[in-house]
């Protein structure tokens, strides 16, 4: 790939390359890798704009309405109106807010939301790093959003924001250990945590070899993790049936109460960011990531974005169908039903790895 | 909680119900109305802007009894009145204040001679509070533009009155 | 001077930095937030010394989850500066001659030939190298006593601290969520069948 657009250049530039490259070449391999995040943060950022307008769509279908249909066709250029609002309006910082922990609160939330793309796989060797340790950097990254959220109900100086800070924390705490438990199982059956190696770990079984590769994915045999991840997922992100953090009926708009203009749109491009990473994730981890389904058709790319929007429309669906939890029902479902789920399933998969009826192998 | 609660449980049963129903309510036709080119109908009793009529012949029909003004529950109405030079009993001020009318349509069923009516029209707009100020030549004006539409929901209501 | 040795020094002048904001930070959430900054460097220069295991989990279990509890605690906190500020002066002697003491030990221990600052021989590690899997390989090893012995420790720790701070109040109106959860429309409603009745029957 990197000759590829090496030459792409040096067609572009004709008889100058020469010249120019004898500038470029020391610093070639930094332009390079700052390509690449381009190449991972653009789309991810159009999938974040256009995430909130298939949100809209999709609950509006939902709610036997049509959604958003104004601007552009069908309303397609509805996110970029969104978008330019929020930028042109004023940043409001309240008097007694603490103004530099205010305002690096946004940045605290988008940050880790996109430098988790680092890691993740989307097709076969082409990921930004390939870390041996891709699922530990995953959790520890991921839970560094959190922060954006305390922060900024801390530094509003403000009620309700402090009331969906101090929610964000228990919760994202309580969800983080089912998470990590539930991935215990997946590196217990891949023997790794390289992302990649999950993913390839996942083509191997005898339905795979049967041609129905599908059904070798982890989401089968490790159906209860599965939905234990997937639904930590949900809460992880602060979505709906779990979104407490920003319950509207309760606390207004939790930790975004007192921000508006580019900051507000932060967040939310941090929340939207983090949705389409979990359902990366999931897919990575249990839907097989680029493989396909079935024998006969290649692997590829494609396969992966199907998955993570099959994950994202049931997010939209779960939203438009569960009303939300109550707080201490929220609690119970992490620590008594999510945790000891987990802890059940890891030996429940040691000893099947032990027996002769290993499917891992 | 026996066995089977507990399959249900694990594959997310009672879940799996209630997405049913939303999967089902994506793909049913949508209802709705996109306003500015599609409306709902509206009944010939609707209330809506207020306009005073004017006969056939030209002659206003208000006779300054004030009863509108006094059944007025927001008292939102003013009229003053004068002797004209014929000798009939007219207003020389009819006001609606619209930021204060709560549309009860009372002024209407009070009127004795039709004159004071809530026409069907619900777009209009004032950009400061005192253009929802209507005064008596503002009404004249509302009458004499919507005087077909208010006939003619007039004729269909006169059946049950 | 190469990329490695500028890249040790921004982390060590940063780590530096924020462990002296920490104990000079007038608010304790800021000090807090200092030291998450002061954990983030430090996870920057083990990865310097290639171990990124080690690195990744400080940041995950220190800053991912202890300091999220911490702050939690500090946020609810009602802290009253002046008050905490009262008896500095009269403190500082003790506090001063034990800090003495503790740097002179610990430059001590430090200076000694065992901790002494030597070239690690096995930093030159090949591409395929993986800390991780090294780690798990002599943990579940060579050390698997000591490793169980410590999960064993850790958790008679987990049980004494939900032990100590269960009690359960008798005075409070508490719903059990389990109860909730677990009811069924059958328990709440019940659907007769009736056989329909003629009037004056």
């Amino acid at each position: 790939m990197e000759a590829s657009v090496l030459h792409f250049f040096e067609w572009l530039w004709g008889p100058y390359w020469s010249t120019l490259w004898a500038w470029f070449k020391p610093v070639w391999p930094l332009i390079w890798v700052i390509m690449k995040i381009v190449a991972i943060l653009v789309p991810l950022l159009l999938g974040v704009a256009y995430m909130t307008y298939a949100e809209r769509k999709i609950l509006g279908f939902m709610h036997v309405r049509i959604g958003p249909n104004r601007v552009g066709p069908l309303g397609l250029l509805q996110p970029i109106a969104d978008g330019l609002k929020l930028f042109f309006k004023e940043v409001i910082l309240p008097t007694k807010a603490d103004p530099a922990l205010y305002f690096m609160a946004p940045a605290l939330a988008m940050a880790p939301a996109v430098a988790v793309w680092a890691v993740v796989p989307f097709f076969d060797g082409v990921v930004l790093a390939n870390l041996d340790a891709g699922v530990l950097f995953l959790l520890a990254v991921s839970s560094l959003g959190v922060y954006g959220v305390i922060i900024a109900g801390w530094a509003s100086n403000s009620k309700y924001p402090f009331l969906g800070s101090i929610r964000s924390a228990a919760q994202m705490v309580s969800y983080e250990v089912a998470m990590g438990l539930a991935l215990v199982c997946v590196l217990m059956v891949s023997n790794s945590l390289n992302l990649t190696d999950i993913v390839h770990a996942q083509g191997r079984g005898i339905f795979a070899d049967w041609g129905v590769g599908a059904l070798s994915w982890n989401w089968l045999p490790l159906w209860p993790v599965f939905l234990v991840y997937l639904i930590s997922g949900v809460a992880e992100t602060n979505r709906a049936p779990f979104d407490v953090v920003e319950g509207e009926s309760e606390i207004v708009a939790g930790h975004m109460v007192e921000y508006s203009g580019m900051a507000f749109a932060m967040f939310f491009l941090a929340e939207y960011a983090n949705m389409i990473l979990v359902a990366a994730m999931v897919t990575v981890f249990f839907l097989g990531g680029w493989l396909s389904p079935v024998g006969f058709l290649p692997d590829g790319l494609p396969w992966m974005l199907a998955k993570m929007s099959l994950m994202l429309f049931l997010f939209l669906w779960l939203r438009a169908t569960f009303p939300r939890y109550r707080y201490d029902q929220i609690m119970r479902l992490g620590w008594k039903v999510f945790v000891p789920v987990c802890l059940i399933w890891i030996p429940v998969v040691g000893v099947w790895m032990m027996s002769p009826f290993n499917i891992w192998e | 909680m026996g066995a089977r609660d507990l399959i249900q449980t694990f594959f997310l049963g009672e879940l799996r119900q209630g997405l049913s129903v939303t999967l089902r309510y994506l793909f049913s036709p949508k209802i709705t109305i996109q306003y500015p080119e599609e409306k709902t109908p509206i009944s010939p009793r609707f209330r809506g802007l207020h306009a005073l009529r004017r006969y056939p012949n030209g002659e206003e029909r208000c006779i300054a009894c004030k009863l509108c003004e006094a059944v007025c529950p927001a008292m939102a109405i003013t009229i003053e009145s004068a002797e004209r030079e014929d000798g009939s009993r007219r207003t020389t001020r009819y006001d609606i204040d619209l930021t204060k009318c709560i549309f009860c349509g009372f002024c209407e069923e009070a009127c004795p001679v039709d004159a004071i009516v809530e026409s069907h029209v619900i777009e209009y707009h004032g950009e400061t509070r005192g253009d929802l100020h209507y005064t008596k030549q503002m009404l004249l004006a509302n009458g004499e533009r919507y005087e077909a539409d208010i006939a003619e929901a007039r004729a269909l209501d006169a059946r049950y009155r | 001077m190469d990329l490695k040795t500028i890249i040790f020094y921004v982390f060590a002048a940063l780590l530096i930095f924020a462990a002296l904001r920490v104990i000079t930070a007038r608010n304790p959430v800021h000090a807090a937030l200092y030291l998450v900054l002061a954990f983030f460097n430090a996870g920057g220069l083990w990865l310097t010394l290639q171990a990124e295991f080690l690195a990744i989990t400080l940041v995950m279990v220190y800053v991912g989850a202890v300091m999220v509890l911490f702050l939690f605690v500090i946020m609810m906190l009602d802290i009253d500066i002046k008050r905490l500020r009262q008896g500095f002066w009269r403190n500082m002697p003790l506090a001063a001659t034990l800090g003495v003491l503790m740097v002179a030990e610990m430059a001590l221990v430090l200076s000694t030939d065992y901790f002494g600052p030597v070239a690690f021989p096995g930093t030159k590690m090949g591409a395929d190298y993986s800390n991780t899997r090294e780690l798990g390989r002599l943990l579940f090893t060579d050390y698997v006593y000591p490793f169980e012995l410590a999960s064993i420790i850790l958790l008679v720790a987990i049980i004494a601290a939900v032990v100590l701070t269960l009690r359960r109040r008798k005075d409070v109106k508490h719903l059990d969520p389990v109860q909730q959860v677990a009811v069924k429309h059958s328990d709440r409603l019940r659907v007769l069948q009736m056989p329909a009745e003629k009037e004056g029957e």
